[in-house]
């Protein structure tokens, strides 16, 4: 068994395009529609902001448990090659296999029941039978069994579903970062980070620790219950569709951050939204924190007027330390040039839908 | 007091604290350079000195800056000492101590962050908790770094930025740190605007 991908099914709804090279990445229009603008007023600063992960409006990236969108295959396609390059982008710690499993089962059993036409799940007792059929798979393999998957649980699955993941051990009150699928991250190092606790690894984070975000977010998700998911939104910019902006990979994409025109800029800069949602896992008692990264050209944003006029008044008014650790302090100025043409002034309704 | 004062950091970047006498069947104590003094501090206060020494096992070496401090060590009369020329080669004696240690083995680290970190990282591969490893920081502040690009560690960085000894690009010092890569984070500095490196200013002595 190998997990060779043998797309090509449903090419009438999933694109196929490219996060490298020619960059030939983009949302199509139903698709601007329904990107998760991450911000529900004109002006931003760190928050908890959770909700509960619910099922959401029609046709929204909240509508399903995991949202699967026309970019599946193509991301899918470009973690392969991530991870070819850099098998580290992918570990797990020893004890992590169940929680892997636990993930595994989450996965396999939403998307059955959220897309039929395009996954399904069959199970009798520990043998199951899983079709992928837009990444041409067709695996029977026994539950909690390892040997008869051609990755760890973990790899395996995370190979086959959008976003980012970490799994999250629990012990002393803490929670520690015990495996992860990193391979669209907004330049941080699972290899270096892998084995630290929730401030730890959150701690070059500027701000928020003394506004005290990080304390109530661990006692918040130490009570995770299992059953009740929870999500809330993070963004970054980043210049061309990349989705690995790796630190490990810096010193190549790093000068992309140079290139930027008004001409070229609507085109070349993208806002990176992250939505995070974070589960319970019921036999590790783990979290499973699933980054899903959503990139949305300025050019494709603006055609939502609120959207474009709100982008334009969080981006020139926001605070210098956060730009500067997201990485854009130094395109801010003509960032907020480029989006002025978009900001006539006019007041902008609550929330991040794009019409109400 | 020659303790290495810390200034104000982030989270992930370790703490250190005063050396103290627990009880235990084992006192295993690691140490380099000036750390010899916090060892001569921590038997000087044990309630029973004699004791201590006679379930006591130092490992010592000279630290980055050179400082060699073993003979105020020799002069305790520790059940057994052992002098390494360096750290890597102190490291193997570590782990066999280790794989013959028992239920009630105390630990103490004290010197150079580069040593306590190695140190620490074998202990805790052995499947003891961080929190009951005793740690005090003594001597140089030199840091042990990892390139976050070609994963290449760089021992006794004294200078930000500086060059990563094996794929030469300009890093600077993070202190972000990595208890299982007993290792801060180097990441490139002039990644955005090739060439343009900020001169090196030495921060770490």
């Amino acid at each position: 068994m190998s997990l060779d991908f043998k797309p090509g099914a449903f090419n009438d709804f999933f694109r196929d395009e490219t996060f490298r090279d020619d960059f030939t990445y983009r949302n199509s229009p139903q698709n601007i529609r329904r990107f998760p603008f991450p911000f529900d007023r004109d002006d931003y600063m760190y928050s908890v902001n959770m909700e509960p992960h619910v099922p959401g409006r029609k046709g929204s990236v909240f509508e399903h448990e995991f949202d699967v969108d026309e970019h599946y295959v193509s991301e899918m396609i470009d973690r392969a090659k991530v991870l070819a390059d850099d098998p580290l982008r992918c570990q797990s710690l020893p004890h992590m296999t169940l929680a892997g499993w636990d993930l595994l089962e989450l996965i396999m059993v939403s998307k059955a029941r959220d897309y039929p036409q395009w996954f399904s799940l069959t199970r009798d007792g520990n043998r199951w039978h899983w079709i992928n059929r837009p990444l041409g798979i067709d695996h029977t393999f026994t539950f909690l069994d390892e040997s008869t998957l051609p990755y760890g649980p973990f790899e395996y699955i995370t190979r086959q579903t959008q976003g980012d993941f970490s799994l999250q051990d629990e012990r002393d009150n803490d929670l520690w970062m015990d495996a992860g699928m990193i391979t669209s991250q907004a330049d941080w190092s699972l290899d270096f980070d892998i084995g630290m606790s929730f401030m730890e690894w959150h701690a070059p984070v500027p701000l928020a620790h003394d506004m005290g975000v990080f304390d109530r977010a661990l006692k918040f998700l130490l009570k995770l219950q299992h059953g009740a998911p929870v999500r809330r939104f993070n963004w970054t910019m980043t210049v061309n569709p990349l989705l690995d902006t790796a630190p490990e990979t810096y010193p190549k994409w790093g000068p992309s951050k140079t290139t930027l025109t008004q001409e070229n800029l609507g085109n070349k800069q993208h806002l990176r939204v992250e939505l995070q949602t974070l589960y319970r896992l019921p036999r590790s008692n783990a979290i499973a924190f699933d980054i899903r990264c959503y990139l949305g050209k300025f050019e494709e944003l603006v055609t939502v007027p609120k959207w474009g006029r709100r982008l334009h008044r969080v981006v020139r008014d926001l605070h210098p330390d956060l730009a500067t650790y997201k990485g854009f302090i130094r395109n801010r100025p003509a960032m907020v040039e480029w989006l002025s043409k978009y900001d006539d002034g006019a007041p902008t309704s609550p929330g991040w839908w794009p019409e109400d | 007091m020659t303790q290495t004062p810390l200034s104000t950091t982030i989270k992930s970047r370790p703490v250190y604290a005063t050396l103290a006498p627990r009880p235990g069947r084992l006192h295993l104590i690691v140490a380099d350079g000036e750390g010899a003094e916090a060892v001569v501090d921590l038997i000087a206060r044990a309630p029973d000195r004699a004791a201590m020494l006679a379930a006591a096992h130092i490992l010592y070496t000279p630290g980055p800056n050179g400082t060699d401090q073993w003979d105020s060590l020799q002069a305790l009369g520790a059940a057994q000492v052992f002098r390494a020329p360096t750290i890597p080669t102190l490291l193997p004696r570590l782990a066999k101590v280790l794989a013959d240690a028992h239920m009630g083995t105390q630990f103490y680290l004290a010197g150079t962050e580069g040593l306590i970190g190695q140190a620490e990282r074998d202990i805790m591969a052995t499947g003891v908790p961080f929190v009951a490893i005793q740690k005090e920081h003594r001597g140089s502040t030199v840091r042990r770094v990892q390139c976050v690009h070609c994963k290449g560690i760089t021992e006794n960085v004294a200078t930000d930025p500086f060059r990563c000894s094996h794929c030469g690009l300009n890093l600077f010092v993070r202190d972000h740190y990595s208890r299982r890569l007993a290792a801060f984070q180097g990441v490139n500095i002039d990644a955005e605007d090739p060439g343009q490196v900020p001169e090196a200013v030495v921060r770490f002595q």
